[in-house]
């Protein structure tokens, strides 16, 4: 565990790091010059380099895919033969073929389409220059976050722009899809992995065999999401395990001296993608990718994005890291080729450096004006931002408080200087007109009513939750800054107790009710809870004893802020418990419970009686199911296909009252997690 | 320690006690036939017509004074040893190598370029041993007395003891260099035959007196090391006086040998008879042959005659409980487990080896050395893993790296004629432009044949062939044979490093053959970061060898040395890092030793 601090000491060390934009100096330059600019990265020392032929051979031939071949084939009753070319299927639809010519290409339209969007893209040199040197050592891992499809273009892109190495890059399978796109990402050093693997052992085999492969040679630095997925609310996704095991596992195996892993933080001023998301988490489906839809979606082009930030953090040496942690004895004994699921250490271990990578994206990210602003805008009830509108001075006033609130619990601002804080403010304000707009020193939330027409109440309503959702994004991007504290102040008033000890039961309760919704280090609840008391303490809301956390004279305005922020999720968790509690039936699908939700959630809305929209984001809805059953509160049931769950009623019904305050905690079961 | 040593035995030990003396029970000869023996008697016994015994010492290497032809804080000959002359260029004195006498123009620009090494800053070790600083002997009264009875030479003085009381451990010779003497031996003994070893270990047991077997004196695990808190007397048993060959049988190609006689003498004294043992270890001039089957030693030609444990048919070691011998010289038993086993590699801790009776063959009617040339190190292991799998690997096969092929390189005395210098430079161009091997990847495998003429011919071009199909290049005898050259005067260039502030050894392991790459790629690199984080101020030199071959792995060897100028106790640093290299050399599926041994290693075998 000190491990960790000493890793969140260094990168916080980066505080005042100098970004640079990198559209700047290139705007006059021809966009063909940049494209056919020499581009020579320093080589790897460890290995010559590997072209995408001899990578697909290397795996292909691997005694491990044979092993499995073999294994599948005894299991399936089909010939190796068989078996061998339907791996070679597999190799084929996912592996990538990175060549230069591509990038160049794709340096070229993308910087044209950059130079239109974004006013500028900031990237933190001293960050690459560290990057620069890791690519010669060792096999380098970058872990950006994702919250834009852009995030799969810009990462290449500087590295081309820098003489690094261009990475392969793991994306989602819709992605190789679209016509010529799919290739041209392919060629670009994208490698295609499948949403819904399962148990496909075969695909298992090939995917692991040509991940640990490419961190074997190390010839180019691999990028992948580790989250997984793009997050829809721009909130962290709890990571995801698969890839980062088979990453750890050449290094345990002592295949390669070590593993860098580089954590990248990409922030947007403002997301292309947001009304998307907005009504994606609003049931509209995601439009399926396809080059003909990008076409279309080209109107979006059309507009300003603001900046981008992107912070490369500091390399972390796995090697460092896992010293203490892993016994790499363990894999002396086997061949270690034969196929091997990892242990609990191991798992514990992959879990534990997921954990850190996605809380140093987190600390490496810069909080926007505008995010600061969508945490008080949310605090304002839903009709004065609809109806009479929020005074625009007030809104100054509290962002400004919370500026600085903010830098007091260490968060990077990107605040620009040397500018007025109301132009700071009204150009925010311009550029995020989509949700928000100023009429007469009056601040109103913007409703697509392009059309002037009657809208029904429902329509109308959906309308506001898309914008309010919206809102709902750019607050959670700051979030991470809050959450602590505010679980802390969130303690206080549930417990109304100043006991150290009981607060702390509270937090982890909370923590783990959560943990969907916010990312924690697992094992590090103490940590988290003393690093909560000392940014309270630093900006000065409570008084800290040995024994006890009381509340300042200026307490109460941080803590009500605090508490008021997590409120949307308190709420929505109330009315799902509710919801399920009031169910006739103890066994749902999945389906009906979300259309359940966000039918009873539209009826109070409309009543009054809810005042967030939030219970409405089917993510949210997603992470109350998934919450619950590591509660044991709910269970899956396994034999059905569409995803039935049976609820434990008095369970369900327990935890809210928990969560409400009306009866004492119970130590919670927390998920068995070996070993941290 | 042969005697018992501490009192508090824990009873895991006694039972072992008693078993072992169940054991020796079986196998001895009834004991109080030879119990009265004095040292007189050693002349008379054993000595055969064919093999010139009775004039002990001539022609023998290793002198009772052993101060009389070595160095006291160094390796090897007293005349022997590499220094800068006044050109500043390096130089090897004495007469006694092929490089004697030579100047090696390029080891100063190697040194410097390598460890950041200056000939201006030098550091002085101590010249003569200051005996003052030598603690005076905790003598046992009682045993000195009956001893002197039995007429076994003997003596207190302090340079033989000093001279007993290390091996050549870096931190020993370091010490030494820099005056510090720790706890050394109160007296050495020099028996002349077994019998003599019979009576000094009944003698010890009687006086509660410790024994420590000295043989060459080689050792590089500290089995050498007198513990400090031991206050009971210390006598060093020196073998090196037992130095006859007792017998050779050629009807069974055996010879019966007493354990003191060094590598080079007993090859010597068999060769004059046309035969050869054909074991090799790089310590072969100064180690002995006790010393090896106590160490479980390897030979570089094990290929074609096997490890020490292949090549002895017998062994008569002396306990404390008795005397443990087979009864028979078959070649083969299957009466229970090996005694053989225990005694090989029990490093001193269980008995002295006196006799052994060990395998000889005919020498070999040609000897030819090669080198192969490989675009890089992962193809010449892929080679010898194929000349492996093949089992035809010439009686030595190895594998240097980069850094080690220049090593050798650097080791090249000064050319003759301008002849061999074009020829030289025609091969470098050769190889790096015409062929686009690149100078700082590409290595070096050094060959030894061995055996009739034809045959060696034919096994030539079957190993070269397998090198081509990795891309490896036939780089002739000369760079073979200075290869092997580089193991037999390395220890020479530590001394000469040490002159200068750079501080180094060796170590081995042996590991399954997926595993050699992994484990060469790791260790180098650990060696490396190790030594950053503890401040070493400069780059160390890092680097190794695919030493052995075998059917299911091989031996590997590094080098470690690095410039200490700017730390405060380089010795520690060493060992801090020389242990990190262990601990990743075990975490990659190595063993901690192939052939050096393992006393100062009992912390890893515990929880290892």
């Amino acid at each position: 565990m000190a491990n960790t601090y000493r890793v969140l000491d260094k990168v916080r060390l980066q505080d005042e790091e100098e970004f640079v934009d990198i559209l700047e100096d290139k705007r006059y330059c021809s966009d063909l010059r940049f494209a056919f600019r020499t581009f020579s990265p320093p080589p790897y020392k460890g290995a010559p380099a590997c072209s995408s032929d001899e990578l697909n051979q290397a795996v292909l031939e691997s005694q491990y895919l044979r092993y499995v071949i073999k294994e599948v084939a005894l299991e399936t009753g089909s010939s190796v033969e068989e078996v061998r070319d339907e791996a070679c299927g597999i190799m084929w639809e996912m592996s990538q073929n990175l060549q230069l010519r591509f990038i160049r290409l794709l340096g070229f339209a993308v910087r044209k389409v950059f130079k239109r969007i974004f006013s500028a893209i900031y990237v933190n040199m001293e960050g690459l220059q560290v990057l620069q040197q890791a690519t010669q050592e060792c096999p380098v891992i970058l872990m950006p976050n994702h919250r834009s499809y852009i995030d799969f273009l810009v990462v290449s892109y500087i590295l081309f722009n820098y003489d690094i190495p261009v990475p392969v890059i793991a994306a989602g399978i819709p992605l190789a899809g679209m016509k010529i796109v799919g290739e041209i990402l392919r060629r670009s050093g994208a490698f295609f992995i499948r949403r819904a693997i399962g148990s496909d052992k075969l695909y298992w085999a090939v995917l692991s065999e040509y991940v640990r492969t490419i961190v074997r040679k190390g010839f180019a630095p691999l990028e992948f999401f580790v989250e997984g997925l793009r997050s829809r609310t721009l909130k962290s996704l709890p990571p995801k395990l698969g890839m980062m095991n088979m990453i750890l596992e050449p290094f345990f195996k002592g295949e390669v001296y070590d593993v860098t892993l580089l954590p990248i933080s990409i922030s947007y001023d403002r997301v292309l993608e947001e009304s998307l998301l907005a009504h994606e988490l609003l049931g509209v489906p995601k439009p399926r990718e396809s080059t003909a839809g990008l076409l279309k979606a080209s109107r979006v082009l059309q507009e300003n994005y603001g900046c981008m930030h992107v912070n490369f953090g500091r390399p972390l040496s796995v090697r460092r890291l896992c010293e203490g942690k892993i016994n790499r004895c363990q894999y002396n004994l086997t061949p270690r080729d034969l196929p091997q699921k990892p242990n609990a250490e191991a798992q514990a271990c992959g879990s534990w450096l997921a954990h850190m990578i996605v809380r140093l994206q987190e600390e490496g990210a810069l909080t926007s004006p505008w995010s600061l602003m969508a945490c008080v805008l949310l605090q304002v009830p839903t009709a004065v931002l609809t109806e009479e509108g929020l005074l625009f001075h007030q809104l100054t006033e509290q962002t400004l408080w919370l500026r600085k609130l903010a830098l007091d619990f260490r968060a990077h601002l990107n605040w620009p200087e040397k500018v007025p804080d109301s132009d700071v403010m009204s150009s925010t304000m311009a550029l995020h007109r989509s949700v928000v707009y100023r009429k007469a020193g009056r601040v109103y939330l913007t409703r697509n009513d392009e059309l002037e027409r009657k809208h029904s109440i429902e329509e109308d309503m959906m309308r506001t939750a898309a914008a309010l959702l919206m809102l709902a994004s750019y607050r959670n991007q700051c979030l991470h800054v809050f959450v602590r504290p505010a679980l802390l102040a969130l303690a206080m008033s549930i417990t109304k107790s100043t006991k150290k000890d009981e607060l702390l039961t509270c937090f982890c309760f909370l923590q783990e009710l959560f943990s969907n919704e916010f990312v924690f280090i697992p094992g590090q609840s103490s940590q988290d809870f003393e690093e909560a008391c000392s940014l309270l303490h630093k900006c000065k809301a409570v008084h800290v004893g040995q024994w006890e956390v009381t509340d300042s004279d200026t307490g109460p305005e941080v803590l009500s802020f605090l508490q008021e922020l997590l409120k949307p999720f308190i709420e929505s968790y109330q009315l799902m418990f509710r919801f399920l509690c009031e169910e006739r039936d103890c066994v749902f699908r999945e389906k009906d419970f979300l259309s359940g939700v966000r039918t009873l959630a539209t009826k109070l809305i409309v009543s009054g009686e809810l005042h967030t929209y939030e219970a409405l984001s089917s993510d949210m809805q997603k992470n109350v199911l998934s919450s619950l059953r590591r509660l044991g509160a709910v269970t899956k049931i396994t034999i059905s296909e569409n995803n039935e769950y049976k609820v434990n009623k008095s369970a369900v019904r327990r935890t809210g009252d928990m969560l409400a305050g009306r009866i004492p905690l119970q130590i919670v079961q927390a998920a068995p997690d070996a070993r941290l | 320690m042969a005697s018992n040593s501490s009192g508090d035995e824990s009873t895991r030990h006694q039972t072992a006690r008693h078993r072992l003396s169940v054991i020796a029970g079986h196998l001895q000869r009834p004991t109080d036939r030879n119990a009265a023996l004095l040292a007189v008697d050693c002349k008379a016994q054993g000595s055969k017509p064919n093999v010139n015994t009775s004039d002990r010492g001539e022609g023998r290497t290793v002198p009772r004074r052993r101060q009389e032809i070595m160095k006291w804080n160094g390796w090897g000959y007293s005349d022997s040893r590499f220094l800068f002359n006044k050109k500043g260029q390096a130089e090897f004195t004495g007469n006694r190598y092929r490089l004697s006498g030579m100047i090696i123009p390029g080891l100063k620009d190697w040194m410097e370029g390598t460890f950041g090494a200056n000939l201006q800053h030098k550091t002085q070790a101590t010249p003569v041993l200051n005996t003052s600083a030598v603690q005076p002997p905790t003598l046992n009264e009682a045993f000195v007395e009956e001893l002197k009875s039995t007429g076994i030479p003997f003596s207190h003085e302090a340079e033989d003891r000093v001279f007993r009381a290390h091996g050549h451990c870096l931190h020993e010779i370091f010490a030494l260099r820099e005056g510090k003497i720790g706890r050394v031996p109160d007296m050495v003994v020099w028996p002349n035959c077994h019998n003599n070893v019979v009576k000094i270990v009944e003698l010890a047991c009687k006086h509660n007196v410790c024994l420590i077997p000295y043989g060459g004196g080689t050792s590089v695990s500290s089995a050498l090391e007198c513990p400090p808190e031991e206050t009971r007397s210390i006598v060093s048993l020196d073998t090196s006086q037992m130095n006859r060959i007792l017998w050779i049988d050629e009807k069974n190609l055996t010879a019966h040998v007493e354990s003191g006689i060094v590598g080079q003498d007993l090859e010597r004294l068999l060769n004059e008879s046309g035969y050869c043992t054909g074991h090799e270890p790089d310590s072969m001039e100064f180690s002995s042959l006790g010393g090896w089957v106590a160490t479980r030693a390897s030979g570089m030609k094990k290929n074609i005659y096997g490890n020490i444990e292949d090549l002895v048919v017998h062994i008569k070691m002396v306990t404390p409980r008795g005397v443990i011998e087979k009864s028979c010289q078959g070649p083969r038993m299957s009466t229970g487990p090996d005694i053989h086993h225990f005694i090989l590699g029990s490093e001193g801790t269980l008995g002295v080896v006196t006799e052994v009776t060990i395998k000889i063959r005919p020498m070999p009617e040609y000897q030819k050395y090669g080198s192969v040339v490989f675009p890089n190190f992962e193809q010449g292991v892929a080679c010898l893993r194929e000349v492996a799998r093949q089992r035809c690997a010439p009686a030595s096969i190895r594998l240097m790296d980069n850094e080690q092929f220049k090593f050798g390189h650097a080791l090249k005395p000064q050319i003759s004629s301008i002849f061999t210098s074009f020829l030289d430079g025609l091969k470098k161009f050769y190889i790096t432009k015409f062929k686009g091997f690149d100078p700082n990847r590409l290595c070096v495998a050094t060959l030894l044949f061995e055996g009739p003429r034809e045959k060696v011919l034919q096994h030539e071009k079957q190993v070269y062939d397998i090198a081509a199909k990795f891309g490896g290049l036939a780089a002739g005898e000369d760079n073979g044979q200075r290869g092997y050259m580089l193991t037999f005067v390395i220890a020479y260039l530590r001394d000469l490093g040490m002159d200068y502030y750079v501080i180094g050894e060796s170590f081995e392991t042996s590991v399954p053959w997926d595993r050699v790459l992994d484990i060469c790629r790791n260790v180098k690199a650990r060696i490396v970061r190790e030594c950053k984080d503890k401040g070493v101020q400069f780059p160390p030199l890092s680097t190794c060898r695919v030493t052995q071959t075998y059917d299911a792995g091989a031996c590997v060897y590094f080098y470690f040395a690095f410039n200490y100028r700017g730390l405060s106790d380089p010795v520690h640093v060493y060992e801090q890092v020389e242990h990190a290299a262990r601990e990743e050399i075990l975490a990659n599926g190595g063993s901690l030793s192939h052939h050096h041994g393992a006393k100062h290693h009992q912390l890893y075998l515990n929880h290892g």
